[in-house]
């Protein structure tokens, strides 16, 4: 083998590299750890984990580190390659293998959970049905033709198009969208004529709709828990024979804004990004437990009508603390209740590889009790072969 | 004498032991201890007034020691019983703890005229209640992480008067010569009362004096239903209803519907008036017919409150301390002299005083019906009772000391812990929604803690390899080759509880909060171990790490999961910050610093250490 190829394989193979990545990780979690009195989780998350390189800000300095990606990346082929070169298949090996493959199915089972994990929320009020459940932090411009009264022929674009002023050019629409401000977080007041408007506020260029009465101020992204950014945005539709105006858009506006354009009506709104599901949940009632005395909750459970299009699907399920409801490919848990309002909020997970930590959990288990029990026997035979002497 | 040691050191454990489980002799007429044993309601749980006691001391002025004014010690039972039916003597015991001179000073106070100098009555504070209050309401809308200690101190105390003022108001109408007259009249007069107060609303003909009595009655029921603290009148359906337990002010307000008085509250209100009265034959015999009622529909809250008042009493985790520091001394001596005597008079007093821990989780668990760990300080009793486990196996195999030493240290520092983490209350704590889950608090709460106690464990046996080779000159080849296995072994433990109690905890999270990891900062806590101990292993197996550094990288250990088991709850943001504490951060700061000391000493070149010096 050629002296570069080996001193690089052994590089790879080697115990010191286990080490020192162990070592770059553990600071790794601290500092993400630290950084989200700061940053919130949502956005460590990102700059930590799902990234190649980290930078931590303490005080008015960047630390750079490797990033998730990069240590778990290269643990991951520290890992694989010494069991390819050096880790001898043997019974007496068995445990560490067995222990490293579930290692490699948890890590693995983090890399598809952070590539493909969708995460809604789906909030009903008692009464209420739902088909469809809301993003977290992510919003959409609709542009919806509501000239058939039977049907909304809804076309969706996502905001981090409106984020990059793209052009957006859809077949339904007789229009272009082009967007002329974005404000990733913003506050929206009435304009008032006779008050002067906040230092940082801005009139924006709106020719239609209510726009025109409208101060939108620019606010920076928070990244509390509690707290979401909700946008603010400017779009001009372009029709073949040019502009038909702008819009100030924003979930903030209550009621979407109409238009009328080439004899058909369509619905214009900035609101949280949805995922329609093919089924629909009822909420027919919502349990809040206190412990008696106290404020203290000691449960939360909402019972749902769970039903398809089809009527193959039709029938009540129980959701409450710890006990989620998986139904076609979705996990829907108890999140958030409003029993006052009669009020339940689920979330709504998608996660193909969500069975892949419960068998890594189950290999890693085994692999160590029988690594460490085949060490324990050696121990113990050892023992007993010095003390017996001693009672001769 | 000498072979005889380990047994007069263990009969004198036993002794000790024997003693505090002696039932505890009532030193006036009145039956206190019966008293304490009555179930009532409070957080949610039926518990023993006795546990309300000592509780409310603790909470009060952080120690279940009290005297009154004139120098004579009370017990609890006693304490709560004038503050329940007496308050005209509980308002001069002084139990309300100050420790902020500027606090002092709002009340125009020193501290000389204080109970040890910190702790003052109701009737010192009276005067100043009012700005008290003002100040109150400046601290508490700031976020209770960056309030100044004044701030704290006004917001703790404010609330510490009004545990007071809601104990006073619990049973009887606090500052009421007749309660029990009261409401004898009361039960007497109700039905034409209502009547007459019904005639008075519509404006038609009446008995105004009746009327007038009822409003008066009516006002101050209210106000105990305001105010009351503990749910002391059962239901009327027996134990199965668990929600059903009342305040004795909300079942009065009832009565002028049912136009009955339910016996618990006339009970209370005749414990008061003889109480008060110094009737202590009459008093034993109202609490005696109570009991008796109480046995009939009540038996399992009668006979858990009961075991838990003798077990308030018994205090089995302040016994272990005391067996688990003489267990060190001895295994410490045995080190130097008679080390076959005293080495098994240690690991005798080491067995029994984790044997009472043991015990003493048991009847906790059974109380609560719940798996060992369910809050901070549960952890902080299971942590020293799985360090101790091992230990107990290291020395029944080893037979050098060590196991008891490492044992009597760890067993002693969680227990200290856990009496520090007493101070907030009761500690027996109803669970969250979220945590409301028998089976994730059996496996993922318990491996878990049992990785933290094992890794604490394999730290302070560094500190021991570090400390014996560098001061003494015992660490010969065989004790350091023993130790050095011994933390591997640990160490191996350790990685076992902490991965697979990390991992369950991830698969909790994918049951309740629909993900398996979310970096939150507990889940890092528990990672950082993981990691740790993985990197441990893998420095042993590649040969980067020797003996010394093996020990080296344990105490390091001890950083880690000390944040993970304490700090990372002082950054108050995650899902998981139901464990907040408020400031045991210097506390945590001045461990981790002992901790980098010993490594540092540990990093003294081996020439240097009197376990190796050639001379």
């Amino acid at each position: 083998m050629n002296p570069a190829v080996r001193s690089l394989r052994d590089f790879f193979v080697s115990l010191k590299l286990t080490v020192v990545l162990l070592a770059l990780s553990l600071i790794l979690v601290f500092a993400s750890t630290l950084a989200q009195v700061d940053l919130g989780i949502y956005t460590v998350q990102e700059e930590f984990y799902r990234s190649f390189i980290a930078i931590w800000h303490v005080g008015g300095i960047f630390i750079p580190m490797p990033g998730g990606y990069l240590v778990g990346g290269l643990l991951l082929i520290n890992l694989v390659s010494a069991h390819i070169y050096r880790l001898k298949l043997e019974w007496r090996k068995s445990g560490i293998q067995l222990t490293h493959s579930g290692l490699i199915v948890l890590l693995l089972g983090e890399l598809f959970t952070g590539l493909w994990q969708e995460d809604f929320q789906m909030t009903i009020t008692e009464g209420g049905s739902r088909n469809y459940s809301e993003s977290f932090r992510l919003y959409e411009l609709v542009v919806i033709d509501t000239t058939d009264p039977t049907m909304d022929d809804v076309v969706a674009i996502p905001d981090s198009h409106l984020a990059r002023a793209a052009l957006v050019q859809h077949p339904k629409l007789p229009f272009r969208v082009a967007t002329k401000a974005y404000f990733p977080n913003a506050a929206l007041a009435r304009r008032d004529a006779t008050a002067p408007s906040p230092a940082a506020a801005i009139v924006p260029v709106a020719t239609q709709g209510v726009g025109g009465s409208v101060v939108v101020t620019p606010l920076p992204l928070t990244y509390k828990m509690n707290e979401v950014n909700v946008p603010a945005a400017v779009v001009e539709l372009i029709g073949a024979d040019g502009s038909l105006g702008t819009w100030l858009v924003s979930p903030h506006l209550g009621a979407p804004q109409t238009l009328s354009h080439a004899g058909r009506t369509w619905r214009i709104e900035l609101r949280i990004a949805r995922a329609y599901k093919p089924f629909s949940l009822q909420l027919l009632k919502v349990t809040h437990d206190i412990y008696v005395g106290t404020d203290l909750p000691k449960n939360f459970s909402s019972r749902i009508k769970l039903t398809t299009p089809d009527g193959r699907d039709d029938r009540e399920v129980l959701i409450y603390m710890n006990n989620p409801l998986r139904y076609d490919g979705y996990t829907f848990y108890q999140y958030q209740m409003d029993s006052s309002r009669g009020q339940t909020g689920l979330q709504v997970v998608r996660n193909p590889s969500w069975l892949l930590p419960y068998i890594a959990c189950i290999m890693m288990t085994l692999g160590l009790i029988i690594q460490f029990g085949i060490s324990l026997r050696a121990f113990m035979a050892k023992r007993r072969a010095i003390a017996q002497p001693a009672v001769v | 004498m000498k072979k005889r040691l380990p047994l007069i050191f263990l009969l004198l454990g036993l002794a000790l032991v024997a003693r505090s489980l002696m039932p505890e002799r009532n030193k006036t007429d009145f039956d206190l201890a019966a008293f304490g044993r009555l179930p009532i309601v409070v957080n949610g749980r039926v518990k023993p007034l006795d546990t309300v006691a000592r509780t409310s001391l603790v909470v009060l002025q952080s120690s279940q020691n009290i005297a009154a004014p004139d120098g004579t010690t009370l017990t609890p039972n006693e304490w709560l019983l004038d503050v329940l039916f007496r308050s005209s003597r509980a308002d001069a015991y002084q139990h309300f703890e100050i420790n902020h001179p500027d606090l002092l000073a709002i009340f125009s106070l020193t501290p000389e005229e204080g109970r040890n100098k910190r702790r003052f009555s109701f009737r010192q504070l009276e005067p100043k209640i009012d700005e008290l209050q003002r100040q109150a309401r400046l601290a508490e809308p700031v976020d209770a992480a960056v309030r100044t200690p004044f701030q704290k101190a006004v917001v703790l105390l404010y609330s510490n008067l009004g545990l007071y003022i809601r104990l006073k108001a619990s049973l009887v109408a606090p500052d009421h010569k007749d309660f029990l007259g009261e409401l004898m009249t009361f039960q007497q007069n109700v039905v034409s009362g209502v009547t007459a107060v019904r005639a008075k609303q519509a404006g038609q003909p009446h008995d105004e004096t009746l009327a007038a009595q009822m409003m008066e009655s009516g006002g101050r029921f209210s106000r105990m239903g305001e105010l009351g603290y503990l749910l002391a009148v059962p239901p009327a359906d027996g134990e199965t209803n668990t929600t059903g337990w009342q305040k004795v002010g909300d079942a009065l307000i009832q009565s002028f519907q049912s136009g009955q008085i339910s016996p618990s509250i006339l009970v209370y209100a005749g414990l008061a008036r003889t109480w008060s009265a110094g009737q202590a034959k009459e008093f034993n015999e109202l609490l005696a017919l109570y009991r008796a009622q109480l046995e009939k529909n009540f038996p399992d809250s009668l006979k858990k409150s009961a075991a838990e008042a003798r077990f308030n009493a018994a205090q089995p985790f302040y016994t272990a301390m005391i067996l688990y520091v003489l267990a060190f001394l001895i295994a410490v001596i045995s080190w130097l002299a008679w080390p076959v005597e005293l080495g098994r008079a240690a690991f005798w007093l080491l067995s029994l005083a984790w044997f009472l821990a043991t015990v003493g989780i048991l009847v906790r668990m059974w109380l609560e019906g719940r798996p060992p760990v369910t809050n901070l300080y549960s952890s902080a009793l299971f942590v020293g009772w799985i360090a101790v486990g091992f230990c107990l196996a290291l020395e029944y195999f080893y037979r050098n000391a060590i196991g008891s030493v490492a044992g009597g240290l760890v067993g002693f520092a969680t227990l200290l812990i856990g009496y520090y983490l007493s101070l907030g209350g009761d500690t027996l704590e109803m669970m969250r929604a979220v945590l409301d889950s028998n089976f994730w608090l059996a496996t993922h709460v318990v491996t878990v803690t049992a990785g933290y106690g094992a890794t604490f464990l394999a730290g302070f046996l560094g500190i021991i390899y570090i400390a014996r080779g560098v001061f003494t000159k015992s660490l010969d080849k065989v004790t350091a080759d023993a130790l050095s296995r011994m933390i591997y072994g640990i160490v191996c433990f350790a990685t076992l509880f902490s991965l697979v109690g990390t991992i369950l905890g991830g698969i909790w999270a994918d049951q309740s909060w629909g993900r398996f990891w979310g970096w939150d900062p507990k889940e890092n806590g528990a990672l950082m171990i993981v990691i740790w101990n993985a990197l441990l292993l893998h420095a042993r197996w590649g040969g980067l790490a020797k003996q010394r550094g093996l020990a080296a990288l344990a105490i390091f250990g001890n950083i880690i999961t000390a944040w993970s088991w304490f700090g990372v709850n002082m950054l108050g943001v995650g899902l998981h910050s139901y464990g907040f504490m408020d400031s045991a951060f210097w506390w945590l700061l001045g461990f981790a610093g002992s901790q980098l000391v010993c490594i540092a000493i540990g990093s003294i070149p081996l020439a240097h250490w009197r376990s190796f010096k050639s001379a």
